[in-house]
């Protein structure tokens, strides 16, 4: 008894002075608040009613780029006085009955991605005749203006393709590699049709498993000890970038990577050199753009787009913009 | 009691010792308290359009619970139920397109085709006695891969391409996917496809010799047969009685959507699962209702749109999800318990 109560002082003596002593000056939480005094704060800017408006997309648990597009969302909402709601899911059926849910609540207006747009065509079209006012983001370009919807916003999937597919014939590259992280996105699919498109090189599909990154480092790493005349990787997420650097550096491989999307590691590997090029949709601006155009409408009934989709992409970002890029990736809004 | 003890079968049970008896009485319970905290927090959950959301959310949830509920009883697993609901759809989508044939003709091969993978689930559990979780782990995996393949294959993406333009169409989406209005509310035609299933399969199993032998099978296969219970074809009947409900589910989805994306689906057998259980469906097998897997749908469907209304961070919900899962599934034991006792 004594003596597991000497043990017990000594070690918590021990984690007191470790805990103490062991600063880091670099990194850690402390950087990142100093990180977040230097983004928006949030005050609303105007004088308009509370409304709400709730957003409701696609996207599966725990997905980096969404939570770019909500943060968006979440300042936009701030500035401009509304209640903001937000819910995802990944299965057609059960996005349709969000926005149902969404409708019920009779909320002041509804943001909403078509990645499956026969799916979400009947509950759009209740939100508009419950007199919601619908704006559409990320995907659905083509279908927006049918489903009745103000503006599309995003990026065009097959016109980002063909600008990967550009600048893969300016550097030179002969035989792409197009990445496939979710086997039966349309949305990818177009991406990689896009690509083809426009690279004077062959491509070739590779489907990975997505959900698990030991799977999509082992698939890709096959692929390249497979076949080692391909000299650029081409993955549709950001994540995936520092996995397919990790699997062509354990396969000997000298082909370039690189992806559609940031986040913080891809803007330091941009900058370093180890990526090629990323092209980016902005997904920050999908969010605030969504959610200010609603309030735009409902404050003065302005449209925006002239019945075209509004586009945020592609836009292609190299070395040169990496390292301004890269604090804005830190604090999750680039 | 008298000297003479009576044969305890025959004897006369209290109403109220019948009702504690059943096996859906503990999710009855929950799902009162479920509905009555979300009818608290969410002041728009009450409102009749949002009732009829949350419905709708449980049938489509519901329909598949009731045939895997019976399965259950029978003592099986099946994990391929919710990519068979995917195939079913995709079946009968692409059969109809590739053969410019009326949509009926796609809806009766599809029915055709999902019976055949239930019978091959259930020929194969028997043939083999394998596990059913390990026969239908292997009927799901293939089941995704096929989804995918052959949609890629047939219409050269990953999704189908819409038949809303053909012959047929329109009545089989009245019969699969219409909407009608009760006192200016729409409600969803498979909230009445949903309490048919759930009164057919009672019936089956309260007042057939089926039911008997489901019991049976679940409760202890050899001493069933041993009586001249028909277990093996049984077994196949349940199986492919969750491919009626997978295509039941899979003609909504065709018509309601139209465009059916082939890799959906996956994950949704454990929700029916967790559906049939909450409604006091024993895992081993033996125990458990249809009633009770209609309660338990109607707990999820209440739970995921409830999350909803309340306005929650929906990051949470699966983590709502599983504590209800066990809440309900330890009042259920322990209900069953106090049932037992006072026998």
């Amino acid at each position: 008894m004594a003596r597991t109560r000497t043990w017990a002082i000594i070690a918590l003596a021990g984690a007191l002075s470790v805990s103490l002593a062991g600063c880091s000056s670099t990194g850690g939480k402390r950087a990142e608040d100093a990180r977040k005094a230097a983004s928006a704060q949030g005050k609303a800017a105007v004088n308009t009613p509370r409304w709400t408006f709730a957003m409701i997309t696609h996207s599966g648990d725990g997905d980096t780029f969404w939570d770019i597009v909500q943060s968006g969302a979440e300042q936009a909402a701030v500035k401009d006085n509304i209640n903001f709601l937000y819910s995802h899911n990944a299965e057609a059926q059960q996005q349709a009955q969000l926005v149902d849910a969404a409708v019920d609540k009779k909320v002041d207006g509804i943001i909403v991605t078509l990645a499956k747009p026969a799916a979400m065509k009947a509950a759009v079209a209740r939100a508009e005749k419950a007199g919601i006012p619908v704006v559409t983001v990320n995907s659905g370009s083509e279908e927006s203006k049918a489903f009745g919807a103000l503006t599309h916003i995003g990026q065009d999937e097959t016109v980002a393709g063909e600008a990967v597919g550009e600048e893969l014939n300016k550097r030179g590259r002969k035989k792409a590699l197009c990445i496939l992280h979710e086997q039966g996105n349309v949305g990818h699919e177009q991406r990689c049709a896009g690509v083809k498109k426009t690279f004077k090189g062959t491509v070739q599909n590779l489907y990975v498993q997505g959900t698990s990154m030991p799977d999509v480092q082992s698939s890709i790493g096959a692929k390249l000890q497979a076949d080692s005349s391909i000299d650029s990787l081409v993955t549709l997420g950001a994540p995936y970038a520092d996995t397919a650097v990790k699997a062509r550096n354990d396969a000997g491989s000298k082909a370039e990577i690189d992806t559609f999307d940031l986040n913080a590691k891809v803007a330091a590997e941009l900058k370093d050199g180890t990526l090629g090029f990323a092209v980016d949709q902005q997904p920050y601006l999908q969010g605030y753009e969504a959610v200010d155009l609603l309030w735009l409408y409902k404050y003065n009934s302005d449209v925006l787009g002239g019945g075209k989709p509004v586009l945020t992409g592609p836009q292609i970002i190299t070395k040169d913009q990496a390292a301004k890029l890269e604090q804005y990736t830190k604090r999750g809004t680039r | 009691m008298t000297a003479t003890t009576a044969d305890e079968r025959l004897l006369r049970t209290s109403p109220l010792r019948k009702l504690l008896g059943r096996p859906e009485l503990g999710s009855v319970v929950g799902a009162v308290a479920v509905f009555v905290f979300f009818a608290i927090v969410a002041d728009s959950f009450l409102r009749a359009a949002s009732l009829s959301t949350v419905l709708y959310a449980s049938s489509t949830i519901g329909i598949m619970a009731v045939p895997v509920a019976l399965l259950m009883i029978g003592g099986e697993f099946d994990l391929s139920a919710g990519v068979l609901v995917t195939s079913s759809a995709l079946v009968s989508s692409m059969f109809s397109y590739q053969m410019t044939a009326n949509v009926w003709v796609g809806v009766g091969v599809s029915l055709l085709v999902t019976l055949a993978i239930g019978a091959f689930n259930g020929v194969m559990l028997t043939r083999t006695n394998l596990p059913s979780f390990i026969i239908t782990l292997g009927t799901f995996l293939m089941l995704t891969g096929m989804n995918l393949g052959f949609t890629k294959l047939i219409s050269g993406t990953v999704s189908t391409k819409s038949i809303s333009d053909m012959e047929g169409f329109s009545s089989a989406h009245d019969l699969f996917a219409s909407t009608f209005t009760i006192g200016g509310v729409d409600f969803k035609v498979t909230i009445l496809w949903w309490f048919g299933l759930v009164a057919v399969a009672s019936w089956i199993l309260l007042r057939t010799r089926v039911g008997n032998w489901i019991f049976a099978v679940g409760g202890n296969k050899d001493a069933a047969r041993a009586v001249g219970v028909p277990v093996n074809k049984t077994k196949i009947g349940l199986y492919m009685g969750v491919a009626l409900g997978a295509w039941i589910s899979g003609q909504h989805l065709l018509f309601s959507f139209d465009v059916v994306q082939s890799g959906e689906g996956v994950g949704n057998e454990l929700i029916y699962i967790i559906a049939a259980v909450i409604g006091g469906c024993l895992i081993t097998g033996g125990y458990g209702s249809a009633v009770g897997s209609a309660v338990g749908a109607f707990i999820f469907g209440m739970t995921s749109k409830g999350i909803v209304f309340a306005e929650w961070n929906p990051d949470w919900f699966k983590f709502f999800l599983g504590a209800m899962l066990l809440l309900a599934t330890l009042l259920n034991a322990w209900v069953r318990k106090r049932a037992e006792a006072t026998k």
